[in-house]
């Protein structure tokens, strides 16, 4: 009974098991730049706004080595960045998703322009549209207007 | 829209950028949440310096405390190395282990740092960074905490004190077994 638990434990783990981590073997070959592209989503975790792609870091190096050594097994590009995500969370992504909370950070940028550009075309439009009579002079009344041609003659 | 609308949704509009700041101020950056806890923890198996195998499947049925460190890691890791060993020696017959996992470090180094501070529970380097990836680590120290089953229950960044292991490891022990 015991013994028939252990083999089905054991197949359970097989079944279970991570084809890359068994993986010995490259199953297909990889170029440098299919890593690159990988690696430039990732986020460099002992950096400041590097990708892992970019970074000369001993982590990043690491980091490298294993999404060459996933790719080669077999993994998909995105499988390959959902490991990561898996274990680091969806900051390890340089770029948010386009989707859920994060999606916000993407909608927000372009949702400010569009409210900046209504509010300066109603701006511009109301400036435009103020009525001619606020550019006449200003009435001057027949006592003043006397007093400054006084005074203006009188001037030497 | 009348003038007296439009006076009110210029810092109206403010509102939600600020509320924004407010937040993203009082966050600590640093301290990310770890997807992993309440996950089983990732096997491993590494080569501990002094030649014996460092399983964590070994380990099922106790408590589990995993130690990110390195050589370099200077204050830190030099602060919570006798914390380390002290707790190991204070709890390792009530069923406690610790495993130290030297990441991104020269084995000369490291050996220096066990010997230095002499470390008697099992310490391996990890050299291709693979366990200290599975584990999501983002530097040293970091330290997990495993319960009975496997399963990651807490993750502690930075230097340990006596206090943060007690208080991880006396729950995890109190904790009915299988």
């Amino acid at each position: 009974m015991k013994g028939r638990y252990a083999t089905a434990v054991l197949l359970l783990a097989v079944l279970v098991a991570d084809p890359a981590r068994g993986a010995q073997a490259p199953t297909r070959a990889v170029t440098e730049s299919q890593v690159h592209e990988v690696a430039a989503e990732l986020r460099c975790v002992v950096c400041q706004n590097l990708s892992v792609a970019d970074s000369p870091s001993e982590m990043a190096r690491q980091m490298r080595a294993i999404v060459r050594e996933r790719l080669e097994a077999g993994e998909s590009p995105a499988r390959v960045i959902q490991y990561f995500v898996d274990r680091y969370g969806e900051w390890i992504l340089l770029s948010p998703r386009r989707s859920g909370f994060t999606l916000l950070v993407w909608l927000a940028p372009l949702a400010a322009v569009a409210i900046g550009f209504a509010i300066v075309s109603t701006l511009v439009w109301r400036w435009t549209r103020r009525p001619a009579s606020a550019s006449t002079p200003p009435r001057v009344d027949p006592a003043m207007r006397e007093r400054i041609r006084r005074e203006t003659e009188t001037e030497p | 829209m009348s003038r007296r609308a439009w006076r009110w949704l210029i810092p109206a509009s403010a509102l939600p950028v600020l509320a924004l700041l407010a937040y993203g101020f009082r966050v600590n950056p640093r301290e990310i949440p770890s997807p992993l806890v309440g996950r089983p923890a990732p096997s491993f198996t590494l080569t501990a310096f002094d030649g014996a195998p460092v399983t964590l499947e070994a380990q099922r049925g106790r408590v589990v405390v995993v130690n990110f460190w390195a050589s370099w890691c200077y204050p830190a890791c030099y602060d919570e190395a006798p914390v380390l060993e002290r707790s190991w020696r204070a709890y390792r017959d009530r069923g406690v282990v610790v495993i130290g996992v030297d990441i991104q470090d020269t084995t000369e180094a490291a050996k220096n740092f066990v010997r230095d501070f002499g470390l008697t529970f099992p310490n391996a380097r990890d050299p291709s960074g693979k366990v200290s990836v599975d584990y999501g680590t983002y530097g040293v120290p970091e330290t997990f905490f495993i319960d009975r089953r496997g399963r990651i229950r807490a993750k502690h960044v930075g230097a340990l004190t006596d206090g943060v292991v007690r208080v991880h490891v006396d729950a995890l022990l109190a904790e009915p077994a299988g």
